[in-house]
C-alpha cells in the first residue's frame, strides 16, 4: 500500500509489504530490535527520554501532547509501579493507520512499548486493543509472544536488568475508551465513564499509580527515534516557528489514512505538514470518478470539516486548528465529493456520537441525543431553519474547551456541527427549505421523531 | 487561614476545612445548584449543573485571574485566594443549558410523581431555567421498574449517579449499575440480584428527582401538605437524628436529619419504616381498671390523682424503667415513686436485643441493641438507687420483698415480656402497666394504661455514645391515650402542661450527670461524655 511520495522513504511501513512481515525474523532482518539493544546497552532510561525530548515526538493519538513533557510528568523516585498503557483503541471514525501497524508489523510497537517503558521506568504494560480488531490481537498477541521467547520481554531484559511485562487488553467496543481515563476505567474493569483531572494520569491513574497513556503510533515513532536519532526526526516535518517560543512544531513522518471518496483509500507514510491536497491527490490518487472534493475531514471525524477551498492546509498539529477544525486529530482523512449531501453527513456524525456518548455529563449525553432528534427530522423532511441555530447553539455549548464536561467526546461531537453549520449553512437550508416548503419556518416546539426507547410519536 | 471570595463577598475559612466550593458557598448562603454532588459521596462532577467561574487571587499583587473555562464547583477545592463568580451570564446560561438538557427527555409528570415540591430538577428549572420548551418534544413515556426495595421511573431519572455510588460506598451491596449508554443510560440491577439491603431507603432520599421511589411511601402523600419535624429515631442503641414528616396527625415516612456525629446523612431501612406502629389498631387506645376477673374501662378525668393516692396507700413500691423511657419521663417517675416511698426498688426493664451490631462500609452502624435510652435511664437510676437493678435482680428482688405496688413502664414495639415471666407479678395487689400493645402483664395489671409512642411526646433520648438529643411532639397521640410525660407530670402535682425543658432543667440541678444538659441543645445533640472527662479530670487533679 506504501509507496514513495513527495520523494519520502517510508520508516514506519516499511516492512509491510514484506511477507510474513508480523514475524519476529522478517522484523529482525529488517534491523528490528536494534534500537532495543542500544538502548539496554548504551543508554539509561532518562538518556531514551532526553532523546525523544530533542526529538520532538508529539502523541499521535490526536492531542499533539509532546510525547516526553507527558513522561516527565510522572513522579521522580516513585516506589513504583508505574504502568504503561498504550491505546489501540484506535475508535475515531475513518481512523484506520494502528490497525495496518499491529497486524502487519506488530513488533515495531513491541520494541516501542519496551523502550517508553523503560524510559518511563514502567514494569508493567498494557495495550488496550478494540474489539474490532481480532487479527490485530492475534498477531499481537504472537509478537509478545515471540519477544517474550526471544528474551525481549519478561524478567531481566537482554541482561540488563530491566524487567518488563506486556499485557494485552480486548476492550468492548465503546467509543469512549479511546478517552486516557475512560480507558484506564475500563482496564480496572469499571464503566468507562472518563475521570474528573486533575489528577491527572501521570500523577494517579491506573490502579491510583502513576500511568502514561500512549498512542501505538507513537510508540512506533519511539523506535525510530532512538534507532536512528533525534536528530534524524528532526529532519522530518514542520520545524518550530523560531518567533513562537511556545511552537514545538509539527516533526516526523505521519501515518495518514485516506477513505472515502477517493481512488486509492488506505494508509500512507508521509512527513507532516503536507497539504490536504497532496494528500488526497498524490497519496490517494484523487478524487474518484473525476469528481472535486466537497468536504474533507483532517483527522478523524472529531475534527469537523474542511471544505474545498480550504485543502491548501497543511496537515501539521497546527493547520487544521487555523481553518476552524478542531486539530489535526488522527490525521485520517475522510474524502467526500460534491455529490455527497452535508445532511447525511451531519446526521450520520450526530448519530454516531449520540451513541457513543458516554452519558456521564449532561450536556453531552443530552446535547448529543437532541441533536440527533433535530437531524432525524431535519432528514425526514420536518426540519425548520431555527433548527440550525439550536444545533450551532449545541456545538457551542458542550465540550471540553466551553469547560461543560469532563472529556473531549463533546467537543468531538461538536466540531462537525459547528464547522457544518459554518460551511455548509447555505446546502442544509436548502435541504430544509425544499423538503419542508410549509413548516421551515416554525418556530415553536415540535414533536421529536422518535422517542427515547424508540417509540414513533 | 483560606479566604475565598464568592460574587465579591469574602469569607474566611479556619484551618484545617478542606471542603469544595458549593460548600463554602453554602455557608455564605449562595445556592450553586447541583444534582450529582452530596456532601457523603464520592465526586464525580458530572451532573454539570454547579458551573460556576473560578479564578485566584494572587497572595502578593491582588490581581484576581480567572480560569478561561467554567469550572463545576463540586470539584473546586476551596483554597486561600479562591475566588467564584457564581451569577455571571456564562454561569446563568450553562446553568441554563444543563435544565434544558435534562428536560428533553423528562416525561414532566410532576402532577402523579411523589417527588413534586421537593424536587432538584423542579426547584432548579424555576430558578435557572428557561421559561419555554424550544424543541422536539419527546413523546410521554413513564416506564417504570422494579428494583427490588424501591421502584425506578425510568425517564423521570436525572442520571446524577448518586445511588449507584451510595450502594457501592456506603451500604458496600453493590446493586445499582448503570446500564446502556448515553441517553438510553438507566440505572438498573443485575437480574436476580434485587436491590435489598438495610440501607437502601436512602436512594430514594438521595435521589434528586423522582426516579427512585419509596414503596411505603409511594402516591401516600403530596409532600406540601406535610410538615417536618425534628426527631430522634428510637429504632435501635444508635439514636439517629430524623425528621419526622405528618398531615393531620398521621405519620407518613421518616427522613434522616445530618448529624455529623451520629448517622451522616443516612437512616438503616427499620428506622425509616419503623413508624407503623404508631398507627397501629391493635394500640392500647383507654386505661383499664382489672378487678378479679372483671375490666373496666376508665375515664382519664381524676385518674392520674387517684393513681397517686393509690400508689401512696400501697406500702412497699417497686417500678420498671423501660429503655423506652425518655430522660424527663425517667425522672419524673423515680421522682415520683421516690417520693411517694423512699424505699421503693427501681429498676431497668428488659433490653431488647437483636443479633449484632451491623457496621457498613460508610461507617454507619446498627447497633444489637433495640432501644433509644438505655443509657439515660441507667445514669438516673444510678442517681436514685446507687445499685443498677435489671429486670431479672427486679424479679428476685419482688418475690423477696413482697412488694406491694410496681409500676411498670413499657413503650416497646413489639411483644416484650412472655406469660411465664408476666405470671410472677400476680402476686402483686397494685400492678400499673403502662404500655403501647397489650402484653401478657397489662392482661392481668390492676390499672392499663396506654402509652404514646416516640413521636407523640417532647422527648430526650441518650444514645449509647451518650449523646442527649430531644425529639420533638410530631403528632397528637390517638384519643384516650396520654403520653407518659404528661401523665407523671400530672401525677406529680406540678401545674399547667408538660414542659420537658422544665423537666430537664429540673434534671440537670439535681443530677449532676445531666448539668452540661442545662443550657439549650443543639439539634445534633450533646455529648455527654464531657462529665465523664471532667470528673476524671477533677480526680487526676486530686491526686496530683
Amino acid at each position: 500500500m506504501s509507496f514513495p511520495v513527495l520523494n519520502y522513504e517510508p520508516v514506519l511501513l516499511a516492512n509491510i509489504h514484506k511477507e510474513n512481515s508480523h514475524t519476529l525474523a522478517v522484523y529482525e532482518a529488517a534491523g528490528g530490535y536494534r534500537a532495543l539493544r542500544k538502548a539496554m546497552k548504551e543508554m539509561k532510561p532518562d538518556d531514551v527520554l532526553a532523546t525523544v525530548r530533542a526529538a520532538g515526538l508529539r502523541g499521535r493519538g490526536g492531542a499533539g501532547f509532546p510525547t516526553a513533557l507527558k513522561w516527565s510528568f510522572l513522579p521522580k523516585d516513585h516506589p513504583g509501579p508505574i504502568y504503561l498503557c498504550v491505546n489501540a483503541d484506535e475508535s475515531e471514525p475513518g481512523t484506520i493507520v494502528n490497525r495496518v501497524q499491529m497486524e502487519e508489523d506488530p513488533h515495531q510497537i513491541v520494541e516501542g512499548i519496551i523502550l517508553s517503558a523503560y524510559a518511563t521506568k514502567s514494569t508493567t504494560a498494557y495495550f488496550y486493543i478494540r474489539y474490532e480488531y481480532p487479527l490485530s490481537c492475534q498477531r499481537m498477541q504472537a509478537a509478545i509472544d515471540e519477544a517474550y521467547a526471544a528474551g525481549f520481554l519478561g524478567k531481566n531484559i537482554l541482561g540488563s536488568g530491566y524487567s518488563l511485562d506486556l499485557f494485552i487488553h480486548r476492550g468492548a467496543g465503546a467509543y469512549v475508551c479511546g478517552e486516557e481515563t475512560g480507558l484506564i476505567e475500563s482496564l480496572e474493569g469499571k464503566r468507562a465513564w472518563p475521570r474528573i483531572k486533575p489528577p491527572f494520569p501521570a500523577v494517579e491513574g491506573l490502579f491510583r499509580k502513576p500511568t502514561v497513556v500512549n498512542n501505538v503510533e507513537t510508540m512506533a515513532c519511539v523506535v525510530h527515534i532512538i534507532d536512528r536519532g533525534a536528530e534524524w526526526f528532526r529532519s522530518i516535518g514542520v520545524p518550530p516557528n523560531p518567533q513562537d517560543p511556545r511552537d514545538v512544531g509539527s516533526l516526523g513522518p505521519k501515518l495518514f489514512g485516506i477513505s472515502g471518496h477517493v481512488n486509492k483509500p488506505g494508509c500512507y507514510e508521509a512527513p507532516l505538514g503536507i497539504t490536504a491536497r497532496q494528500a488526497i491527490d498524490e497519496l490517494a490518487g484523487g478524487v474518484w470518478k473525476g469528481r472535486k472534493a466537497k468536504a474533507v475531514i483532517p483527522g478523524g471525524l472529531s475534527t469537523g470539516l474542511m471544505s474545498y477551498d480550504e485543502l491548501d492546509t497543511p496537515l501539521d498539529f497546527a493547520g487544521p486548528l487555523k481553518v476552524g477544525c478542531l486539530g489535526l486529530g488522527t490525521a485520517c482523512l475522510i474524502v467526500m465529493d460534491e455529490t455527497y449531501s452535508m445532511v447525511d453527513f451531519l446526521y450520520n456524525s450526530c448519530r454516531f456520537y449520540a451513541h457513543e456518548s458516554c452519558g456521564q455529563c449532561t450536556p453531552c449525553r443530552e446535547g448529543t441525543h437532541w441533536s440527533m432528534m433535530i437531524m432525524e427530522r431535519i432528514k425526514a423532511g420536518k426540519g425548520r431553519l431555527i433548527d440550525l441555530e439550536y444545533l450551532a447553539e449545541i456545538g457551542n455549548t458542550i465540550g471540553i474547551i466551553p469547560g461543560t464536561t469532563i472529556c473531549g467526546l463533546a467537543d468531538g461531537a461538536a466540531w462537525p456541527i459547528k464547522t457544518c453549520i459554518r460551511k455548509f449553512r447555505g446546502e442544509l437550508e436548502d435541504y430544509i427549505k425544499r423538503t419542508n416548503p410549509t413548516g421551515y419556518a416554525v418556530e415553536v416546539a415540535v414533536p421529536a421523531l422518535t422517542g427515547t426507547n424508540g417509540k414513533p410519536h | 487561614m483560606a479566604k475565598v471570595t464568592i460574587d465579591g463577598r469574602e469569607i474566611e475559612l479556619p484551618d484545617g476545612v478542606r471542603i469544595n466550593a458549593i460548600e463554602v458557598a453554602k455557608r455564605m448562603g449562595v445556592e450553586i445548584p447541583h444534582y450529582c454532588y452530596h456532601p457523603g459521596l464520592p465526586i464525580v462532577g458530572s451532573c454539570r449543573m454547579c458551573l460556576v467561574e473560578a479564578g485566584n487571587r494572587d497572595a502578593k499583587t491582588g490581581e484576581i485571574r480567572m480560569q478561561p473555562k467554567l469550572v463545576p464547583g463540586c470539584t473546586i477545592p476551596a483554597t486561600d485566594g479562591l475566588v467564584l463568580v457564581t451569577t455571571g451570564e456564562k454561569v446563568q446560561q450553562a446553568r441554563a443549558m444543563v435544565e434544558e438538557g435534562l428536560l428533553v427527555r423528562h416525561p414532566i409528570d410532576c402532577p402523579i410523581c411523589d417527588k413534586a415540591g421537593e424536587c432538584s430538577l423542579q426547584d432548579y428549572h424555576f430558578k435557572y431555567g428557561q421559561s419555554a420548551r424550544r424543541t422536539d418534544v419527546m413523546p410521554f413515556t413513564s416506564r417504570k421498574r422494579d428494583l427490588g426495595d424501591v421502584t425506578l421511573f425510568i425517564d423521570r431519572c436525572v442520571m446524577c449517579s448518586r445511588c449507584v455510588r451510595f450502594c457501592s460506598e456506603v451500604s458496600g451491596t453493590a446493586e445499582l449499575m448503570v446500564a446502556n449508554r448515553a441517553a438510553h443510560e438507566e440505572i438498573d440491577v443485575v437480574p436476580g440480584f434485587p436491590l435489598h439491603n438495610e440501607l437502601s431507603g436512602n436512594v430514594v432520599d438521595l435521589c434528586p428527582v423522582g426516579a427512585l421511589s419509596d414503596k411505603d411511601f409511594s402516591y401516600q402523600q403530596r409532600v406540601w401538605f406535610m410538615r417536618q419535624h425534628t426527631g430522634v429515631c428510637t429504632g435501635c442503641a444508635q439514636g439517629c437524628s430524623i425528621h419526622i414528616e405528618e398531615n393531620q396527625d398521621r405519620v407518613y415516612r421518616l427522613k434522616p436529619r445530618e448529624n455529623q456525629f451520629v448517622n451522616k446523612w443516612w437512616i438503616c431501612n427499620e428506622g425509616r419504616y419503623g413508624y407503623h406502629h404508631i398507627h397501629d389498631a391493635k394500640r392500647l387506645a383507654a386505661p383499664q381498671y382489672r378487678n378479679g376477673g372483671k375490666t373496666t374501662d376508665l375515664d382519664w378525668t381524676g385518674l392520674p390523682e387517684k393513681l397517686t393516692k393509690k400508689l401512696s396507700d400501697a406500702g412497699r413500691l417497686g417500678a420498671l424503667f423501660s429503655p423506652f423511657l425518655s430522660v424527663e419521663e425517667a425522672y419524673l417517675l423515680a421522682k415520683l415513686i421516690k417520693g411517694i416511698d423512699p424505699q421503693a426498688i427501681l429498676a431497668m426493664g428488659p433490653v431488647p436485643t437483636v443479633g449484632e451490631d451491623k457496621k457498613f462500609p460508610g461507617g454507619f452502624v446498627i447497633a444489637a441493641e433495640k432501644a433509644p435510652n438505655r443509657r439515660g435511664v441507667e445514669e438516673i437510676l444510678g442517681y436514685f438507687m446507687h445499685k443498677l437493678l435489671t429486670f431479672d435482680d427486679f424479679l428476685n428482688q419482688m418475690q423477696r420483698t413482697e412488694l406491694q405496688g410496681v409500676w411498670v413502664s413499657g413503650g416497646y414495639k413489639g411483644p416484650w415480656i412472655d406469660a411465664a415471666t408476666a405470671r410472677k407479678f400476680d402476686a402483686i395487689p397494685l400492678l400499673i402497666v403502662q404500655d403501647l400493645f397489650p402484653s401478657p402483664l397489662s392482661e392481668i395489671a390492676t390499672y392499663t394504661l396506654p402509652g404514646a409512642s416516640f413521636a407523640e411526646r417532647d422527648a430526650s433520648y441518650m444514645n449509647r455514645y451518650d449523646r442527649l438529643q430531644t425529639s420533638r411532639l410530631a403528632v397528637r397521640p390517638p384519643w384516650g391515650v396520654r403520653a407518659e410525660a404528661g401523665l407523671l407530670w400530672q401525677m406529680s402535682g406540678r401545674k399547667g402542661l408538660y414542659s420537658y425543658r422544665a423537666v430537664l432543667d429540673d434534671l440537670c440541678r439535681e443530677v449532676l450527670y445531666f448539668a452540661p444538659a442545662a443550657g439549650p441543645l443543639p439539634d445534633v445533640g450533646l455529648d455527654m461524655k464531657i462529665n465523664k472527662l471532667a470528673k476524671s479530670g477533677a480526680l487526676a487533679a486530686k491526686m496530683a
